[in-house]
């Protein structure tokens, strides 16, 4: 029993100062954020990183994800006599949830991991402290540009993961089933509210891309400077920004839908 | 440029220091000084606390009794900015390289000149070259450091850590890996900078016979004190058992090749069958 209670306790207080290392951490790292914008190469490099060479997975993904929600949502509808209300479903539900969901959960896994293991290796290969030698700070020079290239590109990938998935499911829900093409887009452009939908889609993607960034930089910038030590890094990344996502996600719906 | 080391300012004095990390002590009671025009070497077993004394005179970590000061200022209250000031006068050379792998020979080399000057491109191209030149990589320049040797790493490191004409260099293991011939080269020219420079040069390192070649003073270092000091001359002709065992290679001395343990009969569990 006091053995639990002391394993409790241990564990209690290491999260409650990691939690305070990782928010003092993210002040450092604003702090030093001059350079990301002052010499947006820094920035525009990464962007590319981890937006552009993320592409692939969320526009193939977004694809499948549109597809199954046109197959499930004709099927669904349909025991109704609803399916002209297809084009509705298929947006709102990727507009509103799956689309900064899935892309941030891809994200995570794609460009989150990516730059725990590049900042944890740059650290176990003492290239951090070389360039701290230099007078040259990696908060400044190597973090705060993947912080901010990972923050800015996270809206980008979920608003082509949005758009790619209403295609996706225009693609299954007209063209292969043959729902009515006007029907399909006129339901949509009634049902979407821009300030609703839209714009809250826009912000959770945000939100969600300031947490799988803070997440990846700080886990590689803090790991034990090993093989061991940046691979448990890499794994801690994509678990924790999974459930941050998942838990900031139910958050932000509670605010944005049911508590106005 | 040449200086009279023996008449100089001190460039780095540590007095009384002891320093470690957590709860363990690595460095105690250290006493040491370069002067400027100085190339001093620091030898002693692996984990002797050489590379501490390395940390400890960049900045990198703070001692926990005594004083250090480098360029005159007390490193133990010092700012992030004026730490950052004072490095910008110092150049280190890590023990594997610590390039930037993400960029090439020639961009590793120029990143300190274009992260801390507004010199125009072609003067930084120049620059460059000549700083490569000077270790035999010019023609390497476009090369990754994924493509480098082990040994052609740490020249292209040792060109980027004096790319500022820095006025304090520090050598982590600049021999280890090296072939002979680079290993003379790389000596000379650590000797050359130094003079060139009119730099402090602080050297850690186990190369015995290509140190004591090139440096003026020489600090011994063994469970973290320091047990001998003197110019290369002194040193070679020291009677004391720790110098003469390590100047030497002896593998018997007050130096222990092992680290603390049972007897192997115990470790073995032979004890039992060994008694009658």
């Amino acid at each position: 029993m006091i053995r639990l209670l002391r394993t409790l306790g241990h564990l209690t207080v290491d999260g409650i100062w990691q939690v305070g290392f990782a928010t003092r951490f993210l002040f450092a790292m604003l702090r030093h954020s001059g350079p990301s914008f002052a010499r947006f190469s820094l920035t525009i490099r990464e962007l590319y990183f981890s937006g552009v060479l993320s592409l692939v997975i969320i526009v193939v993904s977004g694809a499948f994800v549109g597809m199954v929600l046109g197959l499930q949502g004709y099927d669904t509808l349909q025991r109704f006599g609803s399916e002209s209300a297809l084009g509705s479903i298929v947006a709102l539900s990727l507009l509103r949830e799956l689309g900064p969901v899935v892309a941030a959960l891809l994200f995570a896994s794609r460009a989150g991991s990516a730059v725990t293991a590049e900042i944890g290796l740059m650290k176990a290969t003492e290239q951090l402290t070389a360039m701290d030698m230099m007078a040259v700070n990696p908060l400044a020079r190597v973090v705060a540009p993947r912080f901010w290239g990972g923050v800015l590109s996270m809206p980008l990938l979920a608003a082509i993961f949005s758009t790619v998935g209403v295609i996706g499911g225009w693609f299954i829900g007209v063209v292969v089933i043959g729902v009515d093409n006007g029907t399909f887009w006129s339901q949509m452009a009634n049902s979407v509210d821009f300030r609703e939908d839209v714009v809250n889609g826009v912000i959770k993607s945000f939100v969600f891309g300031w947490a799988v960034s803070l997440i990846a930089v700080f886990q590689g910038y803090d790991c034990t400077p090993t093989a061991e030590g940046v691979s448990r890094a890499i794994t801690k990344t994509v678990v924790y920004s999974s459930l941050m996502v998942l838990a900031l996600d139910f958050i932000l719906t509670s605010f944005m839908y049911i508590v106005k | 440029m040449t200086t009279n080391p023996d008449s100089a300012d001190p460039v780095v004095e540590l007095r009384g220091v002891d320093a470690g990390y957590g709860e363990r002590l690595i460095l105690s009671g250290i006493d040491f000084s370069v002067r400027r025009g100085q190339l001093v070497a620091v030898m002693g077993g692996s984990g002797s606390g050489k590379t501490t004394l390395l940390r400890l005179v960049s900045g990198q970590l703070r001692a926990r009794k005594g004083s250090v000061r480098v360029f005159g200022e007390s490193m133990e209250r010092i700012s992030e900015k004026e730490l950052y000031a004072l490095r910008r006068r110092m150049g280190m050379l890590f023990q594997f390289g610590a390039l930037f792998t993400d960029l090439s020979v020639f961009d590793n080399v120029a990143f300190p000149l274009r992260e801390h000057t507004d010199l125009p491109e072609s003067m930084i191209r120049d620059l460059v070259l000549l700083k490569l030149n000077a270790v035999g990589l010019r023609g390497a320049a476009t090369l990754m450091p994924s493509e480098l040797s082990g040994g052609m790493a740490r020249r292209v490191a040792l060109a980027r850590s004096v790319a500022l004409d820095p006025e304090l260099i520090m050598y982590d293991e600049p021999f280890a890996g090296l072939d002979p011939i680079s290993l003379g080269v790389i000596g000379q020219a650590i000797r050359k900078l130094n003079d060139a420079l009119g730099a402090a040069s602080i050297l850690v390192t186990h190369d015995v016979v290509e140190s004591l070649a090139i440096v003026d003073y020489v600090y011994l270092v063994s469970q973290g004190k320091i047990v001998a000091q003197g110019t290369p001359d002194e040193v070679r002709a020291s009677a004391d058992p720790f110098v003469h065992q390590f100047i030497h290679a002896e593998a018997d001395g007050p130096v222990p090749f092992h680290y603390p343990a049972p007897s192997i009969e115990k470790s073995l569990f032979l004890e039992a069958e060994a008694q009658p």
